[in-house]
């Protein structure tokens, strides 16, 4: 077991500290306990688990600093390691941006990222889960390839100058791709819970192999602009890699699509659709997220973008001093508010348009207008007076999520998607207006 | 790193920002990287522990690999040092086939005691999943090697060079842009050493000590008053070599086109951070690319990671099967291809090699003790062969692994990874600048840019880092917001012209990714520059 209390974990960091020699010292502890399971060809290929736990230690004199790390806890391993980040400390070239440890911070009451269940998953449990998806497909002639980890850990982070944070958290990836036998179609599901009481892998399989069997023999159609409809995992993967760019000493430095033609930044400016509105919660009951953030900053429920305008960079405490501004730390998740329409509801009400179940290779082309390029995979439809009339070859897309939120027709349901770009966040699926494919794909 | 994780952090690469390395293991001193922990008679002896524990308990077959992993990254920004981080990684890590099944335990306590129970851990967990085994492992037959060794070639080892050099080199780098113009430089220099000791029960005892190094940066001119950034990275290549990489030699240098200077073995990182300085500020009042057909000229930096991702992936047999389906995708080279295929135009010729020197895939023996060698892949244009190791390669009707299996770490399960997988040179004498003066109507691409493949590895588009816009055999100047799409097949079957040998090099990466947990492998791609005729270019630039 890695995990340990909050007690144990600050009975450790006191030590730590009170054995440090140097101006300042900054301790952190974390641990995990995680375990998978892989299947493919509808045999399980390997599982595992893995259990770990580690400290560093980060020791200071005046701009110099060094760190080191252990994962043995007896006394003189504690010592051992603080000597050594004060060894490197003296040694390391002075760091102008240095930034001297926060002092004791207020957080927000504790989030419920831990679930005692998930914790608690059993080689057992992944066994039968991989079977729960493996059995459906064998009788419908299709091929499981998927995947299941499951996470249980802790971080504490200390300093000498009073510094003290906790968390534990859980969580539970389940992806699986069913391919048909002969090859011609492909279905793909993601879920991502931090409570593995809501993960169902035979409700999350079926999903999958419906759409393997309805993505068969797919026809071509003309690349060009479509209404796409986006489900939740696709639109995430685009969106997630917007948040990478909201730096803002990049965008000071002019170096980003935050950055204004003739200085300054677009801050506050109106970027993308109106409707459009994604904030951090760390509170949130379906989308938990530590309090406190690297360094020990507090997080809060923040504005990411309100009404179409981006609200919020990300400042580290550094470029924060020289700006005159507070710290805003990285986001521990994002949540896009959604709409009331169902995927049926957006069909419904679409003449002519693309469904699309997720994207894949997604890679930056232009950093100036966040251009993205990838390709459309594992159940891509076209859609035909309200009614999704066959399967399409998959697409490759040039588009930006700048563009893309500016096209927006409708907002629908929301659902929990990880594991992707931008890590874990809860993304509407979406309708919108003339989304880029530039070219055809044979893949399935 | 994770390639995931790597994908994930493009997010900051956004204006140049360099990528940050992923430094596994804990942080040590520096000094700590040139200690020598055990001896390699202590190590038999230790492996002798998991191989005869293994056999007692009722493993057919058991291999073990006691291994150190050494990692040193330095950081600058501008004109001040950002992080230097040193880490060490050490453990055991136990494979077993018992019961048919496949069983695999690690542990980082490299003593007898601890390196017993983990065995007995991995023959219980082969024990317990050979319930799930439809069909018992076979692995293809590998004589014992006996005692050896097998050390990369280098000549300065980059761990015993002090500190203070390296972050001399990367400052005056980074001087070297900035008095040329650039608003912005980050540089950094990675160096790997795997210390890997491999036991088998077939009788080999293996002892490898591997390098690679990385030098690199990433240039950015910004123009507030017009709202624009252009970035242009380092042509280096990571290598599979030692600090003589950065010691540059004339030999080694090639003229591209601009005054670009273009590197073989050694790299002139002050040299290509002024050049690059230059050449961002040129990007900036470049035109736009009209969008069309066009010849494309790609040198060997730019022409790997096409090689890496449409071939490369491509012939990887356990993709072919179907084991990556979930994450990476299978492929569209399937065995019925075999002999068969037209994958390129007659004068293609693709290899894979473990053993080409200055790569970042060469060994002596991969991590199942089988002995390195060179294979085709690509005949003539003809698809003959894929990759496979020794639980696979019966698959193919081969009695043979070809050598091409890899662990990240001591921690992570051996599986295939992609070999250096490389284009043969032409064989006619031929430059890259008679290349040039024969095209009407082209792009020159240098360098690497965003690259994405469907997961069949048919459809693929590929940026670069710097684009030339060739006319009537002449180089017109630098042109922007070019990508060119193509599918495998008709792109290598576009493939009309390639540069003899004087202008062979390579491509590198350090971060392949495969398999669910990820892990990555450093791989090469060697090349001379190649023309490929009337390939789709498109234009990238949007307005937001």
């Amino acid at each position: 077991m890695a995990i340990l209390s909050k007690e144990e974990a600050k009975q450790i960091l006191d030590k730590v500290i009170g054995f440090s020699k140097a101006d300042g010292i900054e301790a952190s502890l974390g641990g995990s306990d995680s375990g998978n399971i892989r299947y493919a060809r509808n045999s399980v290929s390997t599982s595992g688990e893995d259990s770990n736990i580690s400290l560093s230690v980060s020791t200071y004199f005046g701009k110099k600093s060094g760190a080191a790390s252990i994962n043995e806890f007896d006394d003189a391993s504690l010592e051992k390691v603080v000597r050594r980040a004060e060894e490197l400390a003296n040694l390391a070239p002075e760091n102008p941006e240095f930034m001297e440890p926060l002092g004791p911070q207020t957080y927000g009451p504790d989030s419920k990222t831990y679930i005692e269940a998930t914790a608690k998953i059993t080689p057992e449990y992944r066994a039968q889960a991989a079977a729960n998806s493996i059995e459906p497909a064998t009788k419908k002639n299709i091929t499981a390839a998927g995947y299941l980890q499951d996470n249980s850990g802790f971080s504490a982070l200390a300093n000498s100058k009073g510094l003290f944070a906790y968390n534990q958290s859980t969580s539970v990836n389940f992806t699986v791709t069913m391919r048909t036998n002969d090859g011609t179609g492909s279905g793909w599901t993601l879920r991502n819970f931090n409570d593995v009481g809501k993960l169902n892998t035979a409700e999350a399989s079926k999903i999958a192999i419906d759409k393997a069997l309805q993505s068969r023999n797919a026809k071509a159609i003309e690349p060009g602009k479509y209404t796409v409809i986006l489900e939740p995992a696709a639109a995430s993967d685009l969106i997630g890699l917007m948040f990478g760019g909201l730096n803002a000493r990049q965008a000071d430095e002019g170096r980003s699509f935050m950055s204004k033609k003739g200085g300054g930044t677009k801050l506050g400016e109106q970027l993308v659709d109106e409707r459009v509105n994604i904030y951090t919660d760390p509170w949130n009951e379906e989308l938990p997220a530590s309090v406190w953030a690297n360094g020990g900053l507090a997080r809060k429920k923040m504005d990411i973008i309100k009404n179409g305008a981006v609200q919020n960079l990300i400042y580290d405490r550094y470029w924060a001093s020289q700006k005159g501004v507070e710290p805003v730390p990285f986001f521990g998740n994002r949540i896009m508010q959604g709409g009331n329409a169902s995927l049926e509801d957006m069909i419904k009400d679409t003449k002519k348009g693309v469904l699309v179940t997720r994207f894949w290779y997604i890679r930056a082309v232009d950093p100036q207008t966040l251009l993205y390029t990838g390709l459309t995979r594992d159940g891509t439809f076209y859609i035909e007076n309200g009614k999704i009339k066959h399967p399409i070859k998959n697409f490759r897309f040039n588009e930006s999520p700048i563009i893309m939120l500016n096209n927006l027709e409708t907002l629908g349901r929301q659902q929990r998607v990880g594991g992707g770009f931008g890590g874990a966040s809860l993304i509407p699926a979406m309708k919108v207006r003339d989304f880029t494919f530039s070219s055809l794909s044979d893949a399935v | 790193m994770k390639r995931r994780d790597f994908v994930q952090l493009t997010g900051l690469s956004i204006g140049g920002l360099m990528l940050p390395f992923g430094v596994s293991g804990n942080p040590v001193s520096i000094e700590r990287l040139l200690e020598t922990p055990l001896l390699a008679s202590q190590k038999k002896q230790l492996a002798d522990v998991a191989l005869n524990t293994a056999k007692s308990m009722g493993a057919t077959y058991a291999d073990v690999r006691i291994g150190r992993y050494l990692n040193q990254s330095v950081s600058t920004r501008e004109r001040r040092v950002q992080g230097i981080q040193s880490s060490e990684s050490f453990g055991v890590g136990i494979r077993v086939i018992a019961n048919g099944t496949w069983g695999f335990a690690a542990t980082n306590n490299v003593t007898a005691d601890a390196i017993k129970k983990a065995t007995e851990q991995a023959v219980a967990i082969a024990k317990a999943n050979s319930k799930f085994q439809k069909e018992p492992v076979k692995l293809a037959p590998e004589k014992g090697h006996g005692e050896v060794t097998w050390n990369t070639p280098i000549q300065k080892n980059a761990f015993e060079i002090p500190v203070a050099e390296k972050v001399d080199l990367l400052l005056s780098a980074n001087a070297a842009a900035l008095s040329n113009g650039a608003s912005f430089v980050n540089s950094n220099l990675f160096q790997i050493n795997e210390q890997k000791y491999f036991a088998s029960t077939d009788g080999s005892y293996i002892d490898q000590d591997i390098h690679r190094i990385w030098p690199n940066f990433s240039v950015s001119v910004t123009d507030r008053a017009a709202g624009i950034f252009k970035s242009r990275d380092a042509m280096s290549a990571p290598m599979g070599m030692g600090y003589e990489y950065l010691i540059p030699k004339n030999e080694d240098k090639l003229q591209g086109p601009g005054g670009m200077i273009l590197y073989k073995n050694s790299y002139d990182i002050v040299e290509d951070a002024a050049i690059a300085a230059k050449q961002a500020k040129e990007m900036i009042k470049a035109k736009s690319i009209e969008p069309g057909k066009y010849d494309l000229v790609l040198e060997p930096n730019h022409l790997g990671l096409t090689i890496h991702e449409s071939i490369g992936h491509a012939t990887e047999l356990d993709r072919i099967l179907g084991y990556e389906a979930n994450y990476a995708g299978t492929s569209f080279a399937t065995l019925d291809k075999l002999n068969k295929f037209q994958y390129g135009s007659k004068i293609v010729n693709v290899f894979a090699d473990k053993t080409q020197p200055n790569s970042l895939g060469a060994v002596g023996y991969d991590d199942e003790g089988v002995k390195c060698k060179r294979w085709d892949l690509i005949k003539d244009g003809v698809l003959v062969n894929v990759q496979a190791i020794r639980d696979q390669v019966g698959i193919l009707g081969q009695s043979e692994s070809h050598g091409c299996c890899y662990a990240q770490n001591w921690s992570d399960v051996q599986f295939q990874r992609m070999p250096n997988v490389s284009l043969e040179p032409g064989k006619e004498p031929y430059t890259s600048e008679q290349m040039i003066k024969d095209v009407e109507k082209g792009i020159y691409i240098a360098g690497r840019g965003s690259y994405s493949i469907d997961q069949q590895r048919y459809n693929f588009q590929f940026g670069g880092t710097v684009f030339y816009e060739i006319k009537n055999g002449e180089i017109t100047g630098v042109v922007n917001d070019v990508a060119y799409q193509s599918n495998t097949q008709e792109f290598w079957n576009s493939c009309v012209k390639i540069c003899d040998e004087r202008d062979y090099r390579m491509f590198g990466s350090f971060f392949d990714g495969k398999g669910q947990p990820s892990q990555v492998s450093a791989v090469s791609h060697g090349s001379s520059t190649t023309r490929f005729n009337g390939v789709n270019v498109i234009n990238t630039a949007r307005t937001i």
